[in-house]
């Protein structure tokens, strides 16, 4: 029974605390995120948010305590070896798109699989650009789209190596509410179309009425 | 996707600053590929007019001249040399053979030189057409002259008193063409070849008004053998030798030139003073060159500087995406190298092209036997170096790039 948990628990992290210019520290409480969770990290502007989904997305390293991701210790990994864990098992998304500018639509998504070193696969491009209803944007430049399709763009990107984590960051904070409804209802659909695990760090009350399980910070 | 695809969209993505950076290497690039394609191949053809030619005897004057005239056929006599001398001298124990040369005339700027057969047999000359010339007034010309003016076997011209289509014209001696020679690719393709008697032939008009001296003996010259060995009269203007040994290297030129009233000048010396000073010139446009060439490598070094900055947010999605810290520094690497490979691609092509161009507008550089088309190892090292300058103008950008904290970018602060 107790290894039938732990296979199903994403993520789990245990006395976690990182210490800022070795002055200000801010603890965060144990999680236990199950696969395909959905989760809302909550909190006012620097409350640790980001800090916390820097430290599970293993962007942020140094920390106290220990993390552990699909079963892998991120503590225990070097730092190529991170950057290797990174790039199979999570997607990010973040505020601002950070797209590529120099590249297509295509070739902005094509760079997950490549960066990942994973095989780079056209027809999931398509899938992927399908499931976001944004297939005919493939070929443009990324200065060619509008604001809510770069990020429709940004979002297919994350879920392109079907990671088990997607990490998006603050996602909806400069969006009216009709496209952030837009924009958290494809997050949550395309987080259960890759069975993936969601957490969003926000502070963005709106989104409590689509992700009922929260993490307060 | 892969580095070099993302390397060329963001070249693309700068088109003028990548173009700039491109042609301001190429222009240095060029310039350093004329220099070297125009001094070999200057030296090389030095090294071939000189070939079998140990001393060059004439009139006493500038030795530079002396070589310049006799040897590469730019430039005027020192004077005239008795026969009479040059004869005793042929017969010198340590000199092995002479040619002798009789110049002072031309045809539409390209030299008659009154010589023999041996003269030549020193650049291997080949008859293309007709014979060789046997008698007074019977020339062999060489293949430029005959291309270029346009000559035939059996056509007949007038020779012009010195270098230039200005001289006196010698209408009453005609000559006529018995010969084209093969390309030689040396200063013989320029030349009208006859005998020496021809040459004093035309000028026999304003040698009637002096006495002519009854030779004492009549053993005909060793260099002439139309001509008396004793003959006061006759003249030539130098005399092309060879040591039979390398003590006459020591001994021949100081003999020469204390003890006769001819002078003598060693081609391969006098080549390399020559290009000793025009070294000077080539020195200055290399530097001139390896001016540009930094100029350029700061620009690059400048230019992947400000993109790094912009790029931060691209570096750190990449390595969100699981792209190693030193992917990104080859791949900044990669992009400098890149520049400085195109630069100089095209810096090799450019320097060949306007060398091309050159040899196509000026008719000298077609004479001097400059050609585009030679390609040297050098040009191998200029393209391995400008990898290396690649990789040294993108260290620094590439060592921030490896530096980038995803952290903080990513956070926004």
């Amino acid at each position: 029974m107790f290894t039938f948990v732990e296979l199903f628990e994403m993520i789990r992290t245990r006395s976690l605390s990182y210490t800022y210019n070795s002055e200000k520290e801010i603890a965060f409480g144990d999680l236990n995120i199950a696969g395909g969770d959905q989760f809302l990290l909550l909190g006012e502007s620097g409350s640790g948010k980001t800090t916390l989904l820097h430290l599970l997305g293993g962007l942020l390293k140094n920390q106290q305590g220990t993390i552990e991701v699909n079963g892998t210790s991120l503590t225990n990994l070097s730092e190529s070896e991170l950057d290797r864990f990174r790039g199979k098992h999570y997607g990010f998304i973040f505020q601002r798109n950070h797209l590529l500018a120099a590249l297509s639509v295509e070739q902005n998504l094509l760079m997950a699989p490549y960066l990942a070193g994973l095989s780079q696969d056209k027809s999931r491009v398509e899938e992927v650009l399908m499931q976001l209803g944004i297939a005919d944007q493939k070929r443009k430049r990324i200065q060619e789209l509008s604001l809510g399709q770069a990020q429709r763009v940004a979002i297919a990107r994350a879920v392109l190596n079907k990671p088990s984590v997607i990490l998006a960051d603050e996602p909806t904070s400069a969006l009216d509410d009709r496209s952030c409804d837009r924009v958290s209802e494809l997050l949550v659909s395309v987080a259960q179309q890759n069975q993936a695990t969601l957490i969003i760090a926000t502070h963005d009350q709106r989104l409590k009425n689509r992700i009922h399980n929260l993490i307060q910070l | 996707m892969n580095l070099f695809a993302l390397i060329f969209a963001y070249l693309k993505a700068r088109p003028l600053n990548t173009l700039l950076n491109i042609l301001l290497l190429s222009l240095g690039i060029a310039m350093i590929t004329i220099l070297l394609l125009f001094s070999n191949q200057l030296q090389q053809k030095i090294s071939d007019n000189t070939k079998g030619i140990d001393l060059v005897v004439g009139a006493k004057g500038s030795p530079l001249q002396l070589i310049l005239c006799n040897v590469f056929h730019i430039d005027f006599p020192t004077g005239n040399i008795k026969l009479q001398e040059a004869d005793r001298l042929a017969k010198h124990r340590l000199v092995k053979n002479t040619i002798p040369m009789a110049l002072g005339d031309s045809y539409q700027n390209y030299r008659l030189v009154g010589t023999t057969r041996a003269y030549a047999d020193l650049y291997k000359a080949e008859l293309e057409t007709g014979t060789w010339w046997q008698h007074d007034m019977e020339v062999t010309i060489g293949a430029t002259v005959a291309r270029l003016l346009n000559l035939k076997l059996g056509d007949t011209f007038a020779s012009a008193h010195g270098l230039s289509e200005a001289g006196h014209a010698h209408e009453e001696h005609p000559f006529v063409v018995k010969g084209i020679l093969k390309p030689t690719f040396s200063v013989l393709d320029n030349l009208i070849l006859t005998n020496v008697s021809s040459i004093w032939l035309v000028h026999e008009h304003s040698e009637d008004e002096h006495e002519i001296v009854k030779p004492d003996s009549l053993s005909a010259s060793v260099l002439v053998p139309t001509a008396y060995a004793s003959d006061s009269t006759r003249e030539l203007t130098a005399l092309l030798l060879k040591y039979r040994n390398p003590i006459a290297a020591i001994q021949l030129p100081r003999y020469i030139n204390s003890q006769t009233n001819m002078q003598a000048a060693s081609p391969s010396f006098e080549a390399a003073r020559l290009f000793s000073i025009l070294g000077v010139g080539i020195d200055a446009l290399t530097g001139f060159a390896y001016v540009l060439i930094f100029i350029s490598a700061l620009s690059i070094f400048i230019a992947l500087y400000n993109s790094l900055k912009e790029r931060k947010y691209d570096l750190a999605i990449m390595r969100s995406m699981g792209a190693s810290r030193s992917k990104l520094l080859w791949a900044t690497q990669l992009e400098g190298v890149v520049l400085t490979f195109c630069g100089s691609v095209l810096g090799v092509a450019l320097g060949h092209l306007v060398l091309y161009l050159f040899t196509m507008l000026v008719a000298e550089s077609q004479t001097a036997g400059v050609n585009a088309f030679v390609f040297y190892v050098e040009e191998l090292y200029l393209l391995v170096g400008s990898v290396v300058l690649g990789i040294v103008c993108s260290l620094i950008p590439s060592w921030q790039a490896y530096r980038t904290d995803i952290h903080k970018v990513l956070a926004g602060n």
